[in-house]
């Protein structure tokens, strides 16, 4: 008896993870996904009726608002955390002295709640009292930042915090990419004279492929899993005109009562998900595998 | 690193490498002043009081500094009919962080200690299984686990957001495990077993000696992430348990009365003192921890 516990150990150890992963992770996915397809509003049913949740879903314009506000978003974001912090640790790369305290300045937001963000700049950006008053303040009587209010703007705040609040990240994430470059060969570009630019756009950058990579695929995550800097920043407002596919699904599963909608907008927000990291971890796990 | 001050005498003279440095040094300081530009607000506005406020000078120092704000936002500001500030809420967070930041940790040690030394058919299934769960949305699971944590009679307490982070945690902590204890020649395991020692013995006397750096990542990995969650605590809890991130939004967006900007700054510097403590005290690790939970994922 003891034998076969010291043979079956391992796989004792691991079935509750097993089970607990099979149930709320994957099983739940097909809850989901079985409740998307029904006419479920205040309260689940299973009887199976085709993609209506779908159709109601992609003819409503809050969905439609929801759902095109996350390109928007999804591409400022990712594409000016990137720039940005390439040139951060492009910049930091440069032999400073204080590397350390700057690097550490640049990626403290990263370690604050998105609530915390949001609360911060919604007090920066508001237009009664914040950076508006303030630069009016200073004579500009004629300056105005109002984005915050505006409907067609809002949006781009939500831009401007998640890139103060990640982009420190992905300036790590390229700096750790930079060092892991092959010495050699820079080496040897410069005693051959090249400039400084030319090693880093023909060389290095070019080497740093797989960091580009990671970090698109965790920006991406992160902006479609965007919740609660919405939240704190804007509530989803004016209006819904910064309704993400997130905050869209949490109206409808816990203000609206409506899950069939809450269900199939999770769906769509999965598949979004799943259709940028799954080839990636495929790639990934095979290359372990080899 | 990347080292490009040794870039042969002949590219440019002295005055140029000089005006590059400086300009250098001063957009490294720009960036800086963007990054701490909210943090210094924030400050200083929580010390100010209401009417100082209206005049609307974001960037001032405070002419009179006062604790009022502070005070309010730990025991007075309103979260909904409640008026008791943070200090219940921040309270509940730590209820909910530690035990479970310490449950995902020990779980995730064991399963990353099966998974890597211990290779039995399935196991790799079981890794890209996990693995998997990293990345879903969590809106996807939110209805059944509303319905779940009721059934379970769990549904807005405490225990109930534990179980909710320890089961959508394990996937990481698994992985940070994995990914350290792969890297320890598995002949250990092997000649530890031929002299008789069992699973656990194993575990106890030879990997978790050696796991203290991977530990502290995960478990500052994991209580910034707990610590900081909204998402499950806006969905599952209830006005006597809500974590401390909720309580915050509450004061924020209560329309109540007159807008207090320096109650809601301070009490959103008391939500963002802990993870910004463990961020300042062990940075390193912080840093490691996400370039581990993204990089390898």
């Amino acid at each position: 008896m003891t034998k076969w516990l010291e043979e079956h150990m391992p796989k004792l150890v691991l079935a509750p993870s097993f089970i607990i992963v099979l149930i709320f992770v994957y099983g739940f996915i097909g809850w989901t996904a079985w409740v998307s397809l029904t006419r479920s509003r205040l309260l689940p049913k299973y009887e199976i009726d085709g993609f209506i949740q779908y159709d109601r879903l992609f003819s409503s314009p809050r969905w439609e608002t929801a759902f095109s506000n996350l390109f928007v978003f999804g591409f400022l974001f990712i594409v000016i955390a990137m720039i940005l912090g390439l040139t951060l640790a492009i910049l930091l790369d440069q032999n400073i002295r204080t590397e350390g305290a700057i690097r550490t300045i640049y990626l403290y937001p990263m370690a604050l709640s998105m609530i915390v963000t949001g609360t911060a700049w919604k007090w920066i950006l508001n237009p009664g009292l914040g950076l508006e008053a303030t630069v009016r303040g200073w004579g500009f009587e004629n300056f105005t930042f109002n984005w915050l209010v505006d409907p067609d703007m809002a949006i781009y705040t939500v831009v401007i915090a998640a890139i103060w609040q990640s982009s420190g990240f992905v300036m790590a994430l390229f700096l750790a990419g930079l060092r892991s470059v092959d010495q050699e060969i820079i080496r040897a570009a410069q005693i051959d004279g090249i400039p400084t630019w030319r090693v880093y756009t023909a060389i290095i950058i070019p080497a740093m492929a797989p960091i580009f990579l990671s970090a698109f695929i965790v920006l991406s995550h992160l902006a479609i899993k965007s919740f609660d800097l919405v939240i704190a920043l804007t509530g989803g407002g004016p209006g819904y005109a910064t309704d993400l596919p997130a905050t869209y699904m949490y109206t409808m599963a816990f203000s609206r009562g409506d899950i069939g909608q809450a269900a199939s907008s999770a769906m769509i927000m999965m598949m979004v998900v799943f259709a940028i990291v799954v080839p990636y971890l495929y790639s990934e796990l095979r290359v372990k595998d080899d | 690193m990347t080292d490009m001050s040794y870039s042969p005498p002949r590219s440019g003279n002295r005055t140029v490498k000089i005006a590059l440095r400086w300009t250098l040094y001063i957009m490294l300081g720009l960036f800086a002043l963007f990054y701490l530009m909210p943090l210094f607000v924030m400050v200083t506005t929580s010390f100010k009081s209401l009417d100082e406020i209206r005049t609307g000078d974001l960037i001032s120092l405070p002419r009179e500094v006062t604790f009022e704000a502070w005070r309010t936002a730990w025991s007075g500001a309103c979260t909904g009919i409640q008026c008791e500030g943070v200090r219940p809420f921040f309270w509940n967070s730590v209820l909910i962080a530690i035990p479970a930041v310490l449950l995902s940790t020990l779980i995730g040690a064991l399963n990353g200690y099966v998974v890597a030394q211990w290779r039995f058919r399935g196991a790799n299934l079981f890794f890209a299984l996990m693995l998997f769960g990293c990345f879903i949305p969590f809106q996807v699971v939110l209805l059944p686990m509303a319905r779940m944590l009721g059934l379970m009679g769990l549904a807005g307490t405490i225990p109930g957001l534990i179980f909710v982070h320890v089961i959508y945690g394990l996937g990481f902590t698994t992985l940070f495990f994995r990914n350290y204890y792969v890297s320890i020649p598995s002949e250990l395991t092997k000649a530890a077993k031929v002299d008789g020692a069992g699973f656990f013995r194993i575990f106890w006397s030879i990997f978790l000696p050696l796991s203290l750096p991977i530990i502290v990542v995960t478990v500052i990995w994991q209580f910034t992430q707990i610590w900081n969650d909204f998402l499950f605590g806006v969905s599952f809890s209830q006005a006597g348990t809500q974590p401390v991130t909720v309580a915050l939004n509450n004061i924020v967006n209560s329309t109540t009365g007159v807008k207090a900007y320096n109650v809601d700054m301070a009490a959103a510097i008391i939500a963002a003192l802990p993870t910004l403590f463990v961020y300042v005290v062990a940075g390193k690790y912080f840093v490691r921890g996400l370039t581990a939970g993204s990089v390898k994922g």
